[in-house]
């Protein structure tokens, strides 16, 4: 007997994705000239065509939204601005299938998790900056704290609508009007998300969506008529940003990679820590910028956790990402499984064992198997750096001293996991990590009242919470 | 006996054997039930499990004002649980109190139901206040009366006070009086253990101690089989078996009246011990309105549609 779980695919009906998009600029749709495909991961089927934004383009884009920052959004009171912020947060809610539909087609991720924990996510995040909209003089930034002017920001592909709602609701919140420009490979939420605006009847010009690709984003870096810079993405970008930056008068907010340990200690609830091993890591297929990518387990407890982990990572449901029982989708792009391939083999050529559960992945598509590396030193590639996909390096230690130094030992800081079920060394490891999250026996939480950023070269600044509100305001520390 | 090489028998042993568990973090165990939860079953495999949770069904009465007609009917329900359609599998067993368990086999027998069992509840349930004299003494009459599961709830009281051994020695004692004539379920009420790291630590001690079966409730106190629970349960069944190579059975009892709660146990044992244990031998639901619920899903696969509540029967 054996209970094999039916296709359970959910309905593409429910979107209506157009052959041609173009920019979203002072309210309104305008034809891009320059078009490139969007393509469905997990079948590589074009999904639509893309406007590459030019200087053109960018240029009206900064003109309507300081249009609407001088003339309309920065004269709004705290009070009405939170009405309109408070009627997105509704709309997304309402429309929460079709967001998650087009986000799984769009980037590959699971249904569930695009049901489940993006859109959610999102629209959490408009609701809590709505209420922070006429509240900014008790934010503790100084009794009048200003917005800042027109935002530039840049997102990536992991998290499409979720890291908009992240650049977009404080922003707008603080009285900042915005220039968005989606990833190149997912912009098709960020499109629907402008069909929002119009639908909540947000003045023109607030919110601007150009797409294209990183020659659009330099675009948006170095104009000036930007007073603001938020960027999600990879470390290198980031650097080049912060070049860009550096001799302007520009703000700027980083959040870039990770190689987060995930610690394990003797004492630690074993069934829920595999659990938040196999979160931490395959969540997302592991495109996930705080990913638990490096296992660190205390030596007299890693045999008995590795051997729970296969068995989980038996159970993982890899395929379509559309079906409800999927847990690992498809690599969001050619260019991305290209580089996870180059590391694993990395890895096997550095003498570190690799081994991943049997699973049969679809033939078209881009995919790759869930896959854990032991043997792996802090010497390796992959052990230092970003993989960005569903691969976990494991690693051993044996005094918590140990743990430490280990976890510590790398160019990033965004994250961090502990697993213990005793509270005194739980708060002794998180003060000695250096990541700006710690989770304690759990991993991938996201919370919108909860700041998210990074120590060292995970970058600068932090989004949610009353932190992430700071940094769209001109108040005590970034006039 | 040797209690798989666990413990010895000795207060000692059991305490440390007890104490070397890891935790259940509560927060980690309930967001892994909750994410089992949504999966979607359906069309072939919504059929497969229906009909799989038909045969898990321990058909259970368990009332101060049970008469011998009502068992009766239950016993006939058993065997065909739909009279109608004879491709309907009879349920796991028939649950009864100790006095019933005579009218049970009794009639079942005469029914051609010798493959249906009796299961008697046991050891002063659904408290299991009363002396071990008399516990030994319910057991042995339901045994005598043709019952071939116990169903024996555990001392709560000692089990919370820590006085493990007490527990330990009291699963032992019927285990015995049980013998190669009855498979005994351990009852925990886990309503009245409330952690997690309790019921973990109860279904290690139980299975030490000699339990076929571990089950959650009597069914007299809520909450009674949450997902978590079962989930809890169930690691504690697969670390077990990797342990001994012996295969202990499930039982959740109580708050399941529906076929989609059932299903969500089922794939809680599909995905935590595996399907294995997805059968009979070892998972059973105790229930009594979850099979008409069952009965009406099955139809409404056959039919397209929902029939009134009026064509399955009452009981």
């Amino acid at each position: 007997m054996s209970f094999e779980y039916a296709p359970a695919p959910e309905s593409r009906a429910v979107v209506s994705i157009k052959p041609k998009y173009g920019h979203f600029i002072g309210g309104k749709f305008v034809a891009g000239s320059k078009h490139f495909p969007t393509v469905n991961p997990a079948t590589e089927e074009v999904l639509s065509q893309i406007a590459l934004a030019g200087k053109a383009e960018v240029d009206a884009a900064v003109k309507a939204a300081r249009k609407a920052y001088t003339t309309t959004w920065s004269k709004m009171s705290g009070k009405e601005r939170g009405k309109y912020l408070y009627r997105i947060a509704r709309i997304m809610q309402e429309r929460a299938r079709e967001f998650a539909v087009l986000e799984t087609l769009d980037n590959g991720k699971p249904i569930r998790e695009s049901r489940d924990t993006d859109i959610p996510l999102a629209a959490a995040h408009f609701f809590y900056h709505a209420g922070w909209a006429d509240k900014l003089e008790y934010a503790g930034l100084g009794t009048s704290p200003k917005p800042l002017g027109v935002a530039g920001q840049i997102i990536p592909w992991n998290f499409p609508l979720l890291m908009l709602a992240w650049k977009v609701a404080p922003a707008l919140a603080a009285g900042n009007t915005v220039v968005l420009k989606p990833a190149e490979s997912t912009p098709l939420t960020a499109l629907l998300f402008a069909e929002v605006c119009q639908q909540a009847e947000l003045p023109a010009g607030v919110v601007n969506i150009v797409t294209g690709d990183g020659s659009t984003g330099a675009l948006i870096v170095n104009h000036p008529g930007i007073d603001k810079i938020a960027f999600t993405g990879s470390t290198e970008v980031g650097k080049i940003i912060a070049r860009a930056v550096a001799p302007t008068k520009k703000s700027v907010t980083l959040e870039l990679g990770g190689k987060a340990a995930n610690i394990v200690f003797d004492d630690a609830p074993i069934d829920e820590t595999v659990e938040g091993i196999v979160n931490g890591i395959f969540f997302n297929q592991g495109h996930v910028c705080c990913a638990g990518s490096r296992l660190l387990l205390q030596e007299n407890v890693a045999e008995e956790v590795l051997h729970k982990l296969k068995n989980r990572m038996e159970k993982i449901r890899v395929g379509d990402p559309m079906d409800k029982n999927t847990d690992v989708g498809a690599i969001n792009s050619k260019e991305q499984l290209a580089k996870i391939t180059e590391l694993a083999a990395a890895g096997d050529a550095e003498g570190a064992e690799r081994w991943s559960p049997a699973c049969t992945l679809p033939t078209k598509g881009f995919w790759f198997a869930p896959t854990i590396f032991t043997g792996v030193t802090q010497a390796h590639r992959i052990a230092r750096e970003e993989i960005f996909g569903p691969v976990l390096s494991v690693l051993t230690f044996r005094t918590p001293q140990e743990a430490i130094e280990k976890a510590n030992n790398t160019p990033f800081g965004l994250s961090a996991g502990i697993w213990s079920e005793k509270g005194s060394r739980t708060l002794w490891a998180s003060q000695q990590l250096r990541a700006g999250v710690i989770w304690a026996n759990t991993f991938n939480k996201f919370d919108p009242t909860s700041p998210f950023g990074g120590y060292k070269e995970s970058g600068w600044g932090r989004e949610g919470g009353r932190h992430g509100l700071s940094a769209y305001l001109k108040g005590v520390s970034h006039e | 006996m040797n209690f798989y090489g666990l413990v010895d028998g000795s207060d000692a042993s059991l305490k440390s054997y007890l104490n070397n568990l890891s935790g259940v973090d509560q927060v980690g165990a309930e967001a892994r039930a909750a994410m089992l939860a949504t999966r979607s079953i359906k069309t072939s495999s919504k059929r497969w499990a229906i009909d799989t949770a038909i045969t898990m069904v321990d058909l259970t009465t368990l009332e101060g004002a049970d008469t011998p007609g009502k068992v009766k009917a239950l016993c006939t329900k058993a065997v065909r649980p739909d009279p109608t359609d004879s491709t309907v599998p009879s349920v796991g067993a028939v649950c009864v109190y100790n006095d019933m368990v005579s009218v049970a086999r009794t009639h079942l027998d005469l029914i051609g139901g010798q493959h249906v069992p009796v299961a008697a509840v046991s050891t002063a349930f659904p408290s299991g206040r009363a002396s071990m004299a008399v516990k030994i003494q319910d057991t042995q009459d339901a045994i005598d009366a043709g019952a071939a599961e116990i169903d024996m709830v555990i001392d709560r009281g000692a089990f919370l006070a820590g006085r493990y051994i007490d527990v330990f020695n009291e699963i032992v004692q019927i285990k015995q009086v049980c013998g190669d004539k009855a498979h005994l379920k351990v009852i925990f009420e886990t309503g009245e253990l409330v952690t997690y790291d309790n019921v973990r630590k109860a279904s290690f001690l139980a299975m030490a101690a000699g339990a076929d079966f571990i089950k959650t409730s009597t069914g007299k106190v809520a909450p009674a089989a949450t997902p978590p629970v079962v989930l809890v349960m169930l690691e504690a069944v697969r670390d077990f078996y990797e342990m001994t190579s012996t295969r202990i059975g499930v039982k959740p009892a109580g708050g399941i009246r529906n076929t989609k709660d059932a299903i969500k146990q089922l794939v809680l044992v599909n995905e935590t011990v595996g399907p294995d244990w997805l059968n009979p031998k070892l998972f059973r639901i105790g229930a009594s309105a979850l099979l008409n619920d069952l009965l009406m899903q099955r139809m409404k696969m056959d039919e397209g549609y929902y029939s009134s509540p009026q064509y399955v029967t009452m009981d």
